[in-house]
């Protein structure tokens, strides 16, 4: 007797061929390409950071920092021209060209602050996580206490700290001055509280599963375990937020130099180049609104790849 | 606590020369500065300034006119007893100097986070109902600009619109410093008006967090199943969302807006700064560029101790809504 098929339009799976059974599996980057893909915003986003970033780097091509620093009061405060398509700030330097050589520096102190942020937070949250214990509890009530003041208070309050005479440094033929380090430093300093958390829960988790037993069973150090055998499996969420990371350093900055305790001219950078800008608001728009714009710019593209990422390789933490 | 309070005061000890603050050109003679350096304590090892401070020093006897003998009883008591010490700028008690402007960090913060919730309840459930229409999809994205925008640049936007472009064009334009204009005085309708675009700032900054939380909880208990009871049973559909699962989507809003709250102590910064606006965040930068320890360790102190408590606050208030958290 034959059962009629009660599903009749489904046809009958085509048998794999021996290269689709023993395909490669997929590694992390590339099934992480294959979804961060279809994040159409996520794309965007990645485009425009492209754009900003050549921005800030062929800019420097065409105009040379001597000219971004260069001040003529009696071009003070000139609206968008042919000349200056950015218009003159308060004391005539040109705000074109200050954008850019902001962007560097602005781009660099994200970059360099989220490297000194994410460094401490795997390390404190790794020896967190993985030893327990009195260290744990040590290190959280050290983690908390600086949770418990907000982010842009600390930040002030170590600015000031800080804030005595620095030399202007010279690197690569450039100067800076030298409170560009000082704020990379303090940044670094107060964020890693968030990245030590996740990482911690990562440990706490991880140091239980099977793999990590059988490192320890052959013998691995201590260290080994730790940074080459739980911290790879655990980098999907530490990869999201050093992301993110970088979009709140670039605007912490710019809230701490625009509140005067930032970076010190002649250096500039989008936020030092807003101070002092709400005095001007009625008569000169475009003292703020560019290097606004870019800031905005900037954050919002961070943002999207940020969200792209988490969906790409973290799908279970989601938040906003 | 301590952890914190102690790191602070090592930092703010190293913050520059407060006597050279201090009452202008005045201070200037060696003798006057030695004797002003007693006075405060300056002269004392760091740890002893910082039990002084703590506990204060009316248990002991300070020595005031430099003959290397203790001799004047101390009058400090100390932050543990309620003391938080003189300002250095301004010569009156810290925590009065706080105290003042707390109010006015409060009205503007808590009028805000009003709008925030409220604003953010109604868009965050009507988003859940729409989930994927047009409405829906131009809320993610605008809460996704908003929670990108640097709060210094919607401001000067907003001012720039707003007060200088309708000033310009004649139209009725908001005022952008201070909270009352002193021509009109200081009448409620003032206030509000003074309000406005501050409010707003703060509004568009954190309202895409909430929305997006709201939105998500909300859809969350949109798919339970005891939602497909009510409406099995035939309750109106109102009924079913405002009732059902707003009460049960409304509970994890509790935490954040518990979480929330300590910081909307220390204010805005950067919006109180704009806005010309006399609150607590303004005081605090006023003193931490001229070096003022009692003040700024007072707004600190404060706001720690608040995080505290609305944290207990919040898991008591937490359990009391879910029965179904209990704390042994």
């Amino acid at each position: 007797m034959t059962v009629a098929n009660p599903l009749p339009n489904i046809q009958p799976l085509k048998p794999l061929s021996l290269d689709e059974l023993e395909a490669p599996p997929l590694t992390l980057s590339k099934m992480a390409w294959l979804k961060f893909r279809r994040h159409k915003m996520a794309l965007v986003g990645v485009g425009i950071l492209v754009l900003m970033i050549l921005y800030c780097t062929l800019g420097g091509l065409v105009f040379s920092e001597k000219f971004a620093n260069y001040n003529d009061t009696g071009i003070a405060l000139q609206p968008p021209s042919s000349v200056h398509p950015f218009g003159t700030d308060v004391i005539g330097r040109d705000i074109l060209a200050r954008t850019i050589y902001g962007g560097q520096i602005s781009l660099l102190i994200g970059l360099i602050a989220v490297m000194l942020e994410t460094t401490l937070g795997i390390i404190i949250g790794a020896v967190s996580g993985y030893f327990g214990g009195l260290v744990d509890s040590l290190l959280m009530r050290f983690t908390e206490a600086i949770l418990i003041v907000p982010q842009i208070f600390l930040l002030l309050v170590m600015a000031k700290f800080f804030a005595g005479n620095i030399p202007n440094l010279t690197i690569l033929g450039r100067e800076f001055s030298g409170s560009v380090v000082v704020i990379i430093a303090i940044i670094g300093l107060t964020s890693w509280p968030y990245l030590a958390r996740i990482v911690r829960a990562e440990f706490l988790t991880l140091k239980e599963s099977e793999f990590v037993l059988a490192a320890r069973a052959t013998g691995s150090s201590t260290f080994d375990i730790i940074f080459r055998h739980i911290l790879p499996n655990s980098i999907a969420p530490i990869v999201v937020s050093a992301t993110l990371g970088v979009a709140n350093a670039i605007t912490l900055e710019a809230y701490i130099s625009f509140l005067g305790l930032g970076v010190r001219p002649p250096t500039a950078t989008w936020g030092n180049m807003l101070e002092g800008a709400y005095n001007y608001i009625d008569k000169a728009y475009w003292l703020w609104l560019f290097p606004g714009l870019l800031i905005l710019l900037i954050v919002l593209s961070i943002n999207f790849v940020g969200d792209g990422l988490r969906d790409a390789l973290d799908p279970r933490s989601r938040t906003i | 606590m301590f952890l914190i309070s102690i790191l602070l005061f090592v930092m703010l000890q190293n913050m520059g020369d407060p006597l050279a603050t201090m009452g202008g050109r005045s201070v200037t003679r060696r003798e006057d500065r030695e004797r002003l350096a007693r006075q405060f304590g300056f002269d004392k090892p760091i740890l002893v300034q910082y039990v002084y401070w703590l506990v204060g020093n009316d248990w002991t006897k300070v020595d005031i006119n430099g003959d290397g003998i203790a001799e004047t009883p101390g009058i400090r008591k100390g932050v543990l007893r309620g003391d938080f010490g003189t300002s250095l700028v301004t010569r009156q008690p810290a925590m009065q100097l706080i105290l003042s402007r707390l109010p006015n960090t409060l009205l503007l913060m808590l009028v805000s986070e009003l709008v925030v919730v409220l604003g953010a309840l109604f868009i965050g459930v009507y988003s859940a109902l729409k989930q994927y229409s047009f409405f829906d999809n131009l809320i993610t994205t605008l809460s996704f600009i908003g929670y990108s925008m640097p709060i210094f640049f919607l401001a000067l936007g907003a001012m720039y619109i707003f007060a200088v472009n309708f000033k310009r064009w004649g139209l009725p334009y908001l005022p952008t410093v201070g909270m009352f204009d002193p021509q009109a005085g200081q009448t409620p309708g003032q206030l509000l008006w003074h309000l406005i675009l501050p409010v707003t700032v703060i509004s568009v900054n954190s309202f895409s967090g909430y929305s997006r939380y709201i939105r998500s909880t909300m859809l969350e208990a949109l798919n339970q199943d005891y939602i497909r009871t009510a409406r099995a049973k035939g309750l109106p559909r109102r009924e079913t969302v405002f009732i059902h699962a707003l009460k049960n989507a409304s509970l994890p809003i509790v935490t954040i807006v518990g979480l929330d709250l300590p910081f909307l102590l220390g204010g805005a910064l950067v919006t109180e700064r704009i806005f010309a606006w006399p609150g607590m965040g303004r005081l605090f930068i006023d003193h931490v560029s001229r070096g003022d320890t009692p003040v700024v360790m007072g707004i600190m102190m404060l706001i720690a101790v608040a995080v505290v408590v609305f944290q207990i606050l919040t898991d008591v208030v937490y359990a009391w809504l879910d029965p179904r958290i209990r704390y042994n």
